[in-house]
């Protein structure tokens, strides 16, 4: 299995150059993607110019940056310089963004190679990626199954191993949830720790763009690039810089480790239940204290995210109009007759999903006039109650332990038609949203079917070296996350 | 005025007041706009000031322009609000072209200032306006319509440029005191930086509310709202119109519908806009994208101590210090580029009622008729000062002067370089007028004829005569003097003459 790590090191040490990486990137997309459809785009020629030019310099003995012709791929919703961004979504079918995202300049600069964009569900709204307006993306480990969402296209590829890592972004689980459904490491950061300047807004207040990796180390090493204050962020913290994989090899001895026992309620299967109780076994075999603890405002999680998030997305979804950018729908009319702007704007909107127009329905109406505050200021004040939990919480404990997802990967068709039955999905991953704290998602077992399985440790705020450092230590134990899917690429099946 | 009275209408006897406030738009003199670096400009190429920021396009982000809020803090402080401590933002949803996010980011639940006010005279005194809130907010794209092609074309330069939103208290008042408070309020904004508010610009938009109630009654009629007005004078015209209508309406038994509407510059009237069917919603919420501001004790003392001198204080100054009428004073501190500019040319030559004449007279006409500020106009306070000298040195006349000035500011060379050049010294030399009277008296024998008969404004035209023989140029008292000598001297009438 090669790490962002490995690939770095080799490179730098010239056992083998970026070109020969990218290739044979390229040469596994072209093999394995075709049955995955984790990539809307591989962007080919500007990969092998990039490695390239890496190669270049190392050959004339310059210095190369930490990520060094390492391939990563970007979630869609992610925006990239001259390269077509759609978030997934119909109505930014052309749209060929004029800047990169903070988190991709970032990248660039410790001279990662983007080997193109993955799939999401539409503006990241959704649980399975099957939302996406463009292909469905499919699980790898079981090719009729969802990979999770929003960010499935990016576990996908990570999973499928036609990338080293990627980008994803996460407003309710969307980073964590597919990591745990294809059975790699998805982090959530800290709100405001890594800049959201370039990240196709959901939800302002909730959103934040994280590593999906292959390991725990990768997951640390990507957070050292991409986060940190930028100034074109408002809400991005001014905290002082860390080195996310100082502490990772450290012992866990003592460290006080929670069980919420809501969250174990809400697990609807039983082998997800009885994996994330063996792996606090397994921490508790390594000194760790493990204990229950409570965090009573769970139950109206669901609901307190769902009336924020869709409100603020009604409003920051209200700019795709067709007006002045992306794919604009001018309604039929007799010629010669006049076009009105609000018509073109109509016309255009219906480019959306059907999620998506549910989502901006049900925003719109939770912040309208007579509603706003028996629904939106309700949502804020519970959201403080739940913040007040975790807080009560990690007096007592350093961390949380929970199942990421309450099942393991479910067959694609079998909840788009139920809208509630997919926003259930999200039930263990919403609070670290809406309290603003960092929370990852790492291989603990596998279904009897073969599925993944994933465990989530949450941390208090700012506390994502220690949450590293306790997923660390359950992978130095483990073998799950060297596990690889087994995808079949003869022509039949 | 009929006699008759409505039955169910208001009787002509009865009088109606009218209530107004007043929702001022003024754009920050910043350099770049509220919510990102690009340049704050006016009359550039379309679309060429512009970014992902104030484009809105996806995944971009605000950041507070700190600049405009420090003028809009002096803003606020100037008209004397309490200013929060704590600033949020807020977003006020809505569709048009115009507006690339289909949000404006205002201030809705909270405000810059608050419970401000303004002087303004009141027939020798003086009367304070409320001020209800200050508040900034980003203003959005501008909509030009091509008539050729019958496209609507939008340019985003002037989207993302600062606003401060100045909103009155409603009060009882005259269209005409409405006019005063605007005058009050640009002069105020001009004289602390804060904005040009050029109507013709753009970058101060007025829309008013009025009512009319009966006299003595105690509720509020129910208003109307006014748009469209591109000056001063057009609100009040407009007001006026609206207060006529009002009291029609009422007097006819008829109710006044709240309703917004369009005013017509050319036909004085009042109209309503086109379609609004609904109250909008604008399902304002606190923009998560930006955090409060806070803005400390400290800040709004720094903010306070670099403000300039205010015009209701400059005036009175300038009563005590330079011992002006407090007409002239008033109308000097009017605009404080004239008030600098009468400063300095004080300080270089201390006659501060002859360099007052001449602002008020020559150059301020000169401003008017050329349609420009001062800062546009070729005159520096030295040359006038200059010119002042000359004049009063007796170089030259009077008359010469104000051409002089003219030519000044036409070509910029100082007075003494164009007296030289075009050789208008006064001429005084004794010997050269009286070669003119002269002449001027031979060429015109009647009026010689008629001041020995007595009339004595004969010589008035003679002495006119001289005056333009000379080109203006003589001294006139010299020339006077002259022409009575020499008709004086002028042999006895002859009756075979």
């Amino acid at each position: 299995m090669t790490t962002c790590f490995e690939i770095a090191r080799k490179i730098r040490n010239r056992e083998v150059s970026a070109v020969e990486v990218v290739k044979a990137t390229l040469e596994r997309i072209r093999l394995v993607d075709p049955k995955i459809g984790a990539y809307l785009q591989v962007t080919e020629k500007d990969a092998l110019e990039k490695a390239q030019e890496i190669d270049s310099r190392l050959a004339k003995g310059e210095s190369v940056g930490a990520l060094a012709g390492v391939p990563i791929a970007i979630k869609d919703n992610i925006v990239t310089k001259g390269v077509r961004t759609t978030a997934a979504s119909r109505i930014l079918e052309g749209f060929i963004p004029p800047y990169d995202a903070t988190a991709v300049k970032r990248l660039r600069d410790a001279d990662a190679v983007i080997v193109g964009k993955t799939n999401n569900d539409e503006f990241a709204m959704g649980s399975s990626t099957e939302n996406s307006g463009y292909k469905v993306t499919r699980n790898p480990w079981d090719l009729k199954r969802v990979p999770g969402g929003s960010s499935g296209g990016s576990a996908a590829a990570v999973a499928a191993d036609t990338c080293a890592a990627a980008l994803g972004s996460d407003t309710g689980g969307s980073i964590r949830q597919p990591a745990a459904l294809c059975g790699v490491v998805g982090l959530k950061p800290t709100y405001g720790l890594v800049s959201r300047y370039g990240l196709i807004t959901f939800a302002s207040s909730l959103d934040q763009i994280g590593p999906i990796t292959k390991d725990v180390r990768d997951a640390a090493t990507i957070m050292n690039i991409i986060s940190g204050r930028c100034e074109n962020d408002s809400t991005s913290l001014e905290a002082a810089a860390q080195d996310f994989t100082a502490h990772l090899e450290e012992k866990i001895n003592g460290i006080r480790l929670g069980l919420p026992k809501e969250y174990f309620a809400l697990s609807a299967d039983s082998e997800v239940t009885k994996a994330v109780q063996d792996a606090a076994r397994l921490y508790e075999n390594l000194g760790a204290k493990i204990r229950e603890v409570s965090l009573p405002h769970t139950d109206i999680g669901i609901a307190t995210y769902y009336i924020i998030a869709n409100a603020e997305a009604s409003s920051n979804l209200a700019r795709y109009t067709g007006i002045h950018y992306s794919s604009r729908q001018t309604p039929e009319t007799g010629s010669g007759s006049q076009i009105f702007a609000q018509d073109v704007i109509d016309s255009t909107r219906t480019l959306f999903g059907r999620e998506v127009k549910r989502r901006i329905m049900l925003g719109t109406f939770v912040l309208s006039s007579g509603y706003y505050d028996a629904y939106y200021i309700k949502a804020l004040k519970v959201q403080t109650l739940i913040c007040r939990d975790f807080e009560e919480v990690f007096k007592e404990v350093d961390a949380l332990i929970t199942p990421t997802s309450p099942t393991p990967a479910f067959g694609i068709g079998e909840n788009i038609e139920d809208p509630l039955a997919m926003y259930l999905c999200d039930v263990m991953t919403v609070g670290a949203n809406l309290a603003g704290i960092p929370a990852i998602s790492i291989p603990c077992g596998f279904s009897s079917r073969g599925l993944p399985i994933g465990m989530q440790i949450i941390g208090n705020r700012l506390s994502e070296g220690r949450i590293l450092q306790v997923a660390r230590a359950f992978e130095r134990e483990t073998e799950f996350h060297k596990k690889k899917p087994r995808i079949d690429t003869d022509e039949c099946g | 005025m009929n006699g008759g009275a409505c039955s169910a209408g208001r009787s002509r006897w009865v009088e109606f007041d009218s209530v107004v406030s007043v929702e001022i738009h003024v754009q920050l003199a910043t350099e770049s706009k509220l919510f990102c670096r690009c340049a704050s400009v006016y009359g550039a190429q379309p679309n060429t000031s512009v970014c992902p920021v104030c484009l809105g396009l996806p995944g971009s982000l605000p950041v507070v322009n700190r600049e405009a809020f420090e003028l809009g803090i002096c803003a606020a402080l100037a008209l004397s609000c309490e200013v929060s401590s704590i600033c949020t933002f807020d977003r006020k949803n809505y569709f048009y072209p115009d507006l690339p996010k289909s949000y404006q980011i205002t201030q809705h639940y909270s405000a810059l200032g608050r419970n401000g006010r303004i002087e303004i005279e009141d027939n020798g005194g003086a009367r304070q306006i409320q001020i209800d809130r200050v508040h900034i907010e980003e203003d959005a794209g501008k909509i030009v319509y091509d008539e050729t092609t019958g496209e609507s074309l939008i340019d985003f330069n002037r989207c993302g440029v600062p606003l401060l939103e100045i909103v009155t208290k409603p009060w009882v008042t005259t269209p005409e005191e409405v006019y005063k408070y605007l005058v009050a309020i640009k002069q105020v904004l001009q004289y602390t930086g804060v904005s040009d508010c050029d109507m013709e610009k753009g970058n101060l938009r007025c829309d008013v509310n009025i009512s009319v109630m009966e006299q003595g009654a105690q509720e509020f009629g129910t208003r109307t709202e006014v748009k469209n007005l591109n000056s001063f004078r057009a609100v009040q015209k407009a007001l006026e119109y609206e207060k006529k209508r009002q009291i029609e309406l009422i007097r006819q038994g008829k109710k006044v519908v709240m309703e917004t509407l369009l005013y017509d510059d050319v036909s004085g009237k009042t109209a309503l806009q086109r379609s609004k069917e609904q109250a909008q919603d604008y399902r304002y919420f606190p923009e998560p994208d930006l955090h409060p501001f806070f803005i400390s004790g400290e800040w709004l003392e720094s903010v306070r101590s670099k403000m300039v001198e205010l015009p209701g204080a400059r005036r009175e100054r300038f009563i005590r210090e330079y011992f002006l009428p407090r007409y002239d004073a008033g109308v000097l501190t009017g605009d404080r580029e004239i008030a600098d500019f009468f400063e300095k040319c004080v300080t270089l030559h201390n006659s501060p009622k002859v360099i007052s004449n001449w602002i008020m007279g020559e150059v301020m006409k000169t401003l008017n008729e050329k349609k420009v500020s001062l800062s546009d106009l070729n005159l520096s306070p030295a040359q006038l000062v200059e010119l002042i000298n000359l004049l009063e040195s007796g170089e030259i006349t009077n008359l010469v002067a104000k051409d002089v000035l003219a030519a000044v500011i036409e070509t910029g060379k100082s007075p003494r370089d164009i007296i030289a050049q075009k050789g208008l010294r006064q001429e005084s030399a004794e010997d050269a007028l009286r070669a003119v009277v002269d002449k001027v008296i031979a060429s015109n024998p009647v009026p010689a004829v008629e001041y020995k008969k007595g009339k004595k404004t004969a010589a008035q035209f003679l002495i006119g005569q001289v005056m333009k023989e000379t080109k203006g140029r003589a001294n006139p008292q010299i020339v006077a003097r002259l022409v009575l000598e020499a008709l004086d001297k002028a042999a006895p009438e002859n009756p075979q003459k």
